[in-house]
């Protein structure tokens, strides 16, 4: 049994026992990523020194055998979220240099806990992309098929996880960048309720639509962190002064009488069909187990892609206009302030990232706002609505979490609409506010590449989705497969 | 659908963009700006627009001085170019 | 042919709050550059913005005091444009729905509109060096309310007079200092002429850079000519943003843009809207202070004060207090206004004396106990120690001997002394009797009551 293979419960009890340390969970891990992260490319940055050293304050204080819910526990960090000390270049040269002066609230969550920050994971630039191939320092590899793309924006999180070269890593979700890579690699991946875990300290894309989220090995995991990420935020004006329950206490109640929502929009020709039989065999599974499923309708579903690539990309360019080169990152001198700015963006920024922010300034633009951006922000309310009904009849919605496995590198990157699709089963859920998790249902056969089941809850719903999810893990294996690096 | 200026709308965003991305922007966009073009097939008359994610109001912070406690050197380390403790670039002209 | 000129101010003015509009950085001036700044303030990657409370109830304050409907339902905004100064390269103001609408400053008897007030975060402070600028983030953040009027000016005059009273009106209500050489008050002015009896506006020309209200007079009075002189010689006028440049009085083309502003204004999904409730709007009326118009009819009208007195007390918010609050304990204010005026006025920062001290000294008058040479002595010393009039006059043993019997002895004593002047006086020189008089006031050691020994000066030289 080496510890890179344990989930955090598992360790947990390990380190409360003493039986091992936080050192050598550490170790395992660092051993772990230099066995396969030559080839997974999962990692951007990593200081070994600096994790064994929090491991050993760890060590020494005694916290593992405490009440922190995460001492000793190693979490890797997508390169979107910043950590004093550290680098945060959100996968993008305009941020080469810059070193985060702050710690995200996340971040002070996780150290409170007891965590150790273990490295900064792969993304697509700025959190825009479904591949990780959009990333400025190379593309992560899926773990099942080394030619083939983790998904994104956080293909890094979801790779290293995948691999068992993290026991846990935070990703960011905007249209469904933590359960699509979740899907795509192999293991459970979260997106919490708008609002409920703080953004403060995340590089914002889309400020209405962005959340913070974990990969996990299993559903337990993601409970206990979901219990240590959630919470008010007096630093984030968006984050719900609610009170967090507790999450745990939900696992293992089954899902006797859970009403299951089946939205007939998400099961239509252009699914693939391995993935089709995955995800309806696993209803059936559910049925079995005491659920009762539901025909429900979502009909604003075609629009969701059109509706997510205004109102994003409008937010992007504001968010991303403070990227010019005078306070931090990267600057390309020009010969007055105007063309310092033109050309530090224009060669600071990658393609998708120049894209969208033209896309998204347009839809702002003079003439143009009320057709765009109005509209979508309209149609958002239909979608808004559409769950709102839903769930009205039924406690959960399930979904296919992504139409098709993950597929090779390179065959997309040449045409972004085509790209953009791949997200239309997890884009509505963001638009929504809602909450989602993509846990693994099944494998396609040749190649044997990970199918995702997504459950999606209604905002602050996170209980009965976790509570649904964990029930179906429990009577199935999925998670115990691993892939062969 | 009227065609967009790739260029004035480039400069609204301040990128430069190379001629070869220039047109390749514009033909992507293009195809991306015909495909949003379906929101038009719907009825939105009377439906309040979405800004937020949730919806909260009165969201306030009482009035206190409380210093970040960042040095300001570290924020000057991070300044392309920094000078007599201000952050430098080209000489603006009015 | 005549013409008019139609003029709008667009007034910025920096809160005074303890901290900034969406940071808990501090908003004292005067601190090294980039000293007054945090990750929020300096829109570093990942950073959020939290509404600073007061600064949304000074607004609303402001809003009532010039008779503004306060909006129940506000929202903010994102304001797009790129500039070195700003830390995001988008400022957060308010665009459809401001905190105010409406409202108006009455100068001399003429109603100004105001459009609104909105609430919004200022901007850096750059310098400018040989061959590059310098930024300093410690300004970037101070909240900022940002007062639009109606184009119902029609002179650099009415403009003067219009700043003046918005300046006088917020101060007195705590809400800014004003201090325009402080950069807490600000001013761009619209300008615009036609000719008379036209009901459509003239081109409007955007004029910046004043740094005194009465640079606003210059600048406007310049921009109204030039602009009739152009048009006379035929030229046509076009929409443009100048520059005020006050040692060479006048106005100069700002380097045009290529491209006319597009804000490209959308929802700030960061922050949330704000209700304004009908409590709120209770509390905070309670706050709205007495305006300077009100307050000088009052002192008319209460005190019985010439206007004039009335606006030389009320000019000064300080001094207008301690005026109300010693003549409201004295039964002779226009005494207490010339002592004021007088002798306050020039340093009234330093004087330790009191509204109640000021009202005994001039009790003490009144009733004959000191005569107007001691008060002043007596004065002086309050002046610098703060000690009670009262108190002095015991002390110093300085209470004017009125008693006749006294009196009379040192009258006689003064004319035995002084037969030339005694002579003088019955040769037919009535002023002689002043020699006389002040030479009682010295045998007194300046206690002696000046009425009655000349009473007794003259009943005596009479009876000669």
């Amino acid at each position: 049994m080496s510890l890179h293979t344990l989930t955090i419960h598992e360790l947990r009890a390990k380190l409360r026992a003493g039986e091992v340390s936080a050192r050598q969970v550490t170790q395992a891990i660092l051993q772990r990523i230099e066995a396969v992260d030559g080839r997974l490319k999962s990692y951007l940055w990593l200081n070994p020194d600096d994790a064994l050293a929090q491991a050993d304050a760890i060590d020494q204080a005694g916290s593992a055998k405490g009440g922190k819910l995460l001492a000793g526990v190693p979490v890797a960090i997508k390169d979107v979220i910043n950590v004093t000390g550290q680098p945060c270049t959100c996968a993008s040269k305009i941020l080469q240099g810059y070193v985060a002066p702050y710690d995200a609230t996340v971040i002070h969550q996780l150290r409170e806990a007891g965590a150790i920050l273990l490295g900064r994971t792969n993304m697509d630039e700025f959190a825009m992309g479904s591949s990780t191939e959009n990333s400025s320092w190379g593309t992560t590899r899926n773990p099942w098929d080394l030619e083939r793309i983790p998904g994104g924006s956080s293909g890094g999180s979801a790779a290293a996880v995948g691999a068992d070269a993290a026991i846990v890593a935070l990703g960011s979700d905007t249209g469904g960048s933590i359960r699509q890579p979740a899907a795509l690699c192999g293991c459970v991946g979260l997106k919490p309720t708008y609002g409920l875990v703080s953004r403060y300290g995340l590089v914002a894309f889309a400020s209405s639509l962005d959340q913070i989220g974990p990969f996990t090995k299993d559903v337990t995991d993601a409970a206990l962190m979901l219990q240590v990420l959630a919470g008010h935020d007096p630093r984030d004006s968006t984050s719900v002064p609610q009170a967090v329950p507790d999450y745990a206490a939900i696992l293992g109640r089954g899902v006797k009488g859970i009403r299951i929502g089946l939205p007939k929009e998400y099961f239509i020709a252009g699914l693939d069909r391995e993935i089709e039989a995955a995800v309806r065999a696993a209803i059936q599974k559910l049925v079995e187990l005491g659920a009762e499923v539901v025909e429900i309708s979502l009909p604003h579903t075609e629009y969701a892609v059109a509706v997510y690539y205004l109102v994003a990309t409008a937010e992007a360019s504001a968010n991303l206009a403070r990227f010019d080169g005078v306070r931090y990152g990267l600057r390309v001198p020009g010969g007055d302030v105007i063309e310092t700015y033109g050309k530090t963006r224009g060669q600071g920024f990658g393609p998708e990232v120049k894209r969208r922010i033209i896309l998204g300034t347009y839809a702002l633009s003079a003439g143009y706002y009320d057709a765009y951006y109005l509209r979508a922000q309209k149609v958002r309310t239909l979608i808004r609505r559409d769950f709102e009904q839903a769930f009205q009849k039924c406690d959960v919605i399930v979904t296919p979490t992504s139409p098709e496995p993950a597929f090779k590198l390179g065959e997309k990157s040449g045409d972004p609409l085509k790209m953009y699709l791949s997200d239309i089963f997890t884009i509505s859920c963001n638009l929504a506010g809602n909450c989602g998790i993509s846990i693994p249902c099944g494998f396609t056969k040749d190649p044997q590449l990970p199918v995702g089941l997504q459950i999606l809850g209604p905002a602050f719903g996170e209980e009965r989705v976790l509570q649904v999810a964990h029930a179906y893990e429990s009577a199935t294996n999925w998670s115990k497969v691993r892939p062969r690096l | 659908m009227a065609e967009m200026n790739i260029d004035h709308v480039a400069h609204l965003a301040r990128i430069e963009l190379s001629e070869a991305e220039r047109q390749t922007i514009a033909a992507q966009l293009t195809d991306i700006l015909a495909y949003v073009e379906k929101l038009n097939q719907l009825d939105v008359s009377g439906v309040e627009p979405t800004a937020h994610g949730t919806p909260l109001h009165n969201v306030l912070r009482p009035d206190e001085a409380r210093p970040c406690g960042i040095e300001r050197e570290q924020f000057l380390q991070n300044a392309p170019e920094q000078a007599r403790g201000l952050f430098i670039v080209p000489k603006i002209v009015e | 042919m005549n013409y008019e000129a139609v003029i709008g101010l667009e007034v910025h003015v920096q809160l005074k709050t303890r901290s900034k509009m969406f940071c808990g950085c501090g908003t004292e001036s005067g601190a090294e550059p980039n000293t007054r700044v945090c990750p929020v303030c300096l829109g570093y990657p990942g950073v959020m913005p939290v509404i600073n409370a007061e600064a949304v109830r000074k607004t609303i304050l402001a809003g009532l005091m010039i008779g503004s409907q306060i909006a129940p339902f506000s929202k903010w905004d994102r304001k797009n444009y790129f500039y070195p100064d700003m830390p995001k390269n988008y400022q957060i103001s308010q665009y459809d729905l401001p905190l105010c609408v409406g409202g108006a400053v009455i100068i001399n008897g003429k109603r100004i509109g105001v459009t609104r007030i909105h609430l919004e975060e200022d901007v850096a402070k750059s310098f400018h060096f040989a061959t590059s600028s310098g930024v300093d983030f410690n300004r970037a953040g101070t909240p900022l309310m940002e007062c639009v009027s109606e184009p119902d000016l029609r002179s650099p005059d009415e403009a003067f007079a219009y700043l003046t009273a918005l300046k006088e009106i917020f101060i007195s209500g705590g809400v800014s200092d004003c201090d325009m050489e402080k950069g807490q008050l600000r001013c761009d002015c619209n300008v615009s002429v036609r000719p008379v009896g036209q009901q459509a506006f003239g081109e409007k020309i955007e004029i910046k850079n004043m740094n005194s209200i009465s640079g606003v007079r210059r600048a406007v009075a310049y921009e109204i000519e030039r602009q009739i002189s152009a048009l006379g010689r035929g030229e046509k006028l076009q929409q443009e943003t100048r520059r005020w440049d006050d040692e060479a009085g006048k106005t100069f083309v700002m380097r045009t843009k290529e491209y006319a502003h597009d804000y490209r204004y959308f929802p700030e999904p960061d922050l949330m809207p704000v209700q304004v409730t009908d409590a709120l709007l209770a509390e905070i009326r309670q706050l709205i202070p007495e305006l300077p118009d009100a307050k000088r009819l009052r002192f008319v009208q209460q005190y019985g004060l010439p206007e004039y007195d009335a606006g030389v007390l009320v000019a000064d918010a300080a001094v207008a207090k301690f005026y109300d609050a010693a003549a409201g304990q004295s039964k002779n204010p226009k005494a207490i206004s010339n002592w004021v005026m007088t002798e306050l006025l020039s340093k009234f920062a330093e004087s330790k004396i009191t509204p109640g001290q000021l009202a005994e000294l001039v009790g003490l008058i009144d009733a004959g106990q000191i005569n107007g040479k001691i008060a002043k002595e007596v004065f002086a010393e309050m002046f610098g120690t703060g000690k009670s009039p009262a108190a002095i006059v015991q002390v110093r043993g300085l209470v004017q001997v009125s008693d006749t019997g006294a009196l009379e002895a040192f009258v006689d004593q003064a004319i035995a002394a002084n037969p030339k002047s005694v002579a003088d006086f019955q040769a037919g020189n009535p002023a002689a009797i002043n020699f006389l008089k002040g030479q009682v006031m010295k045998l007194s050691k300046g206690k002696a009551n000046p009425q009655v020994v000349g009473e007794i000066l003259q009943r005596k030289l009479a009876a000669r």
